[in-house]
């Protein structure tokens, strides 16, 4: 690090920071949907990065036809986050209902199950939209960025995607523990047999948490378009990352998630500066590897006995 | 005819199904197949190491690991590292900048030979590289994680990371590994040419006999007392940490046992194929490991044979034909496997293989006779 002014640094520190945001956003989006379903029935779904990617095309469909319209280009994205949350939601219901359930007592099995589903989601993709990667109308004002100094320049749409994340946590959080829909969830989490003795249809819950996990991940697939362009196989580049963030921050509690997301995505970006992009990650995940070893449990653990 | 059909109970159960499989792997397969083939074969029998491995760890001990290509990797890479320094020697390397280094070094600028290449000068470090290596990895990795009870899921996806890590590793470090391309143009073992026919014959033979040999290996491994055990901590593990054992450490060994009989598989693949590449360590062919495993019956030694066999031929045919056809098809048999079978071929074969063993039996006059046995283990429940 030697060579730059105090001034640089903290500049790098900052842009970089604000580079990780964006990361971190669409990271955490992901790893929400995960944590609740992992939380919840212990099921890894490999295809969650699929789920994000049927998001990104809701999102890419939505501009190419209401985008299209005159006056819509503008607004046309909060047309599409909703449209996005709906089919992953959809998709990931009908995924439930098939094949996950059948699986619930074999978690080892649903991760093969789940990864045969990607695949075919990916071919599935592959065929509809095409091989080569599609990008969507940013409206204009995303574009441009925010410039406090001369040497701090901050994307509009990194901004726009944090709050986007914020919102949605925020929901998240309140679906959770605020909402009846949410006690019946944290029951069946705590104790499925009790919550099925006191009336609760934990198969109902089961189902309605499978599916708002993808529809969040189709919320993150809203959200990538506005960073990076979407290809059939975009969601395996961020799976393995989200599961680490799932693991790392403890698996069914909501604030370990945003722990973890945002350290593995600030590790990375600010180390991406220093070390290049693939040291940087190989760096990064062998950290959060050892931390784990030494932390098996991950950052926050949950209190509930097992 | 009775003694002889007991020969194959009991003690010497499933010892049959390994002979018939030597048969097809010695006899029936060089006979069908054409020297291309054959070598298509054996290089799809290097990944039926991969899979016996994973069904001793993961069919037997319940560890899933998703970063069987690392081990995979590295006894490929070992053995790929000894045949580029002998292909790379002063006279045919003249013209680069640096003769005597392998070609993708100098093409990055490097000068000498980085000081880990040295010791793979020698065909008898390279050799106990490849036995060695793969297993003192698995240990750290299975050490740390089985000592702190990391198990199930964590362990699939720490593994699956560490396969990426070693990818990205050396993907990124091009001027020391060969970087996306692999090691390339590997032709010669101690000057013996490994392309042309006969000695693609000879390492045939030589990949089936060390598979079969393996298979004895796995099948003793779980005869003897350890292999009870494993199969009890596979079903419920506190119980038999209660009982007194210290369930890390038989962890460790399966991991490490399934990691060297990779280790080899990786290194009799770049001697068949005549180059590695980082492409046969990442996610996806550590989960198509899996798949052979699952596929062929993840209690059945021998299944996991054909399974990598089978599918690796289906995968061939098809993909050639309709590319896109086979990722469907590959996805559709992932979840069906995992719905409707999961013990995979054997257990279909260990059915009808039933039907037809009991009047067999009678047949020879031993009314008595029913068969226990073999290692496709229909028998076992799961917890």
């Amino acid at each position: 690090m030697s060579g730059f002014s105090s001034q640089e640094l903290l500049a790098i520190f900052a842009m970089q920071g604000f580079a990780g945001v964006s990361f971190f956003s669409v990271l955490l989006l992901m790893a929400l949907g995960l944590a609740i379903i992992y939380g919840q029935m212990r099921v890894i779904n490999m295809a969650h990065g699929e789920f994000m990617v049927i998001g990104a095309y809701a999102t890419y469909l939505c501009s190419i036809t209401l985008g299209a319209l005159p006056g819509m280009t503008d607004y046309y994205l909060f047309f599409a986050i909703p449209i996005a949350f709906g089919s992953a939601f959809l998709v990931g219901y009908i995924v439930e209902l098939t094949l996950i359930r059948h699986l619930y007592h074999r978690p080892l099995d649903t991760l093969l199950a789940t990864w045969g589903l990607a695949l075919i989601m990916q071919q599935g993709f592959r065929s509809a939209f095409g091989a080569r990667e599609v990008s969507v109308l940013v409206p204009d004002w995303l574009r441009g960025s925010y410039r406090p100094t001369m040497m701090i320049d901050i994307p509009l749409n990194g901004i726009a995607i944090l709050v986007l994340t914020l919102l949605v946590t925020l929901g998240v959080w309140w679906f959770l523990y605020r909402s009846r829909w949410g006690l019946r969830v944290r029951c069946t989490t705590a104790n499925r047999d009790m919550s099925g003795a006191v009336g609760i249809n934990t198969k109902r819950v089961d189902r309605v948490t499978f599916a708002l996990g993808c529809g969040i991940a189709g919320i993150a697939g809203a959200a990538f378009t506005t960073i990076s362009s979407t290809g059939p196989t975009s969601g395996s580049l961020y799976i393995v990352d989200t599961f680490l963030v799932v693991v790392f921050g403890g698996a069914g509690s909501l604030v370990g998630t945003i722990a973890s997301a945002f350290s593995i995505a600030q590790a990375q970006s600010l180390m991406e500066f220093f070390l290049g992009s693939s040291m940087a990650k190989v760096l990064t995940l062998l950290t959060v590897i050892g931390i784990l070893l030494l932390r098996p449990e991950g950052l926050i653990a949950s209190k509930v006995r097992r | 005819m009775n003694r002889m059909y007991r020969l194959f109970q009991g003690r010497y159960a499933g010892l049959g199904s390994i002979v018939l499989l030597a048969i097809v792997l010695m006899v029936v397969m060089p006979l069908a197949f054409d020297i291309y083939r054959l070598n298509l074969a054996g290089r799809y029998l290097t990944y039926a190491f991969v899979a016996l491995g994973l069904v001793l760890c993961w069919g037997y001990g319940g560890i899933l690991s998703l970063g069987q290509g690392i081990f995979f990797g590295i006894g490929g890479y070992a053995m790929a590292m000894f045949l580029k320094i002998e292909s790379s020697d002063p006279e045919s390397t003249s013209i680069q900048t640096t003769p005597g280094i392998p070609d993708f070094m100098d093409w990055n600028r490097i000068t000498e030979l980085p000081w880990f290449w040295v010791p793979f000068n020698s065909l008898t470090f390279t050799i106990i590289a490849v036995l060695v290596l793969p297993a003192a990895f698995a240990f750290l990795i299975g050490f740390a994680m089985f000592k702190r009870r990391v198990s199930g899921v964590y362990f699939a996806i720490i593994t699956q990371a560490l396969a990426v890590v070693l990818t990205i590793l050396i993907i990124g470090q091009q001027g020391y590994t060969g970087g996306i391309n692999g090691i390339t143009d590997l032709r010669t073992l101690l000057g013996w040419d490994i392309r042309d026919d006969s000695s693609r014959y000879l390492l045939y033979y030589l990949n089936a006999i060390l598979l079969i040999g393996c298979l004895l290996i796995g099948r003793w491994v779980l005869n003897c007392k350890y292999g009870r055990i494993l199969t009890a901590l596979r079903d419920k593990e506190e119980r038999v940490r209660f009982s007194g054992y210290d369930v890390a450490n038989f962890k460790v060994f399966i991991f490490c046992l399934a990691a060297f009989i990779s280790g080899i598989g990786g290194a009799m693949f770049t001697l068949q194929v005549g180059f590695m590449s980082p492409s046969f360590i990442g996610i996806v062919p550590s989960i198509e490991f899996v798949i052979f495993a699952a596929v062929g019956g993840r209690l059945s030694l021998v299944g996991g044979v054909y399974g990598a066999l089978i599918v690796s031929f289906a995968k061939t045919m098809f993909a050639e034909a309709y590319p896109q056809l086979w990722q469907f098809l590959i996805g559709a048999v992932f979840i069906l496997v995992v719905l409707v079978l999961p013990y995979g071929l054997a257990s279909i074969y260990g059915r009808f293989g039933q039907r037809l063993r009991t009047p067999l039996a009678r047949w020879f006059g031993d009314r008595k006779t029913h068969s226990s046995t073999s290692d496709d283990g229909l028998q076992e429940k799961r917890s």
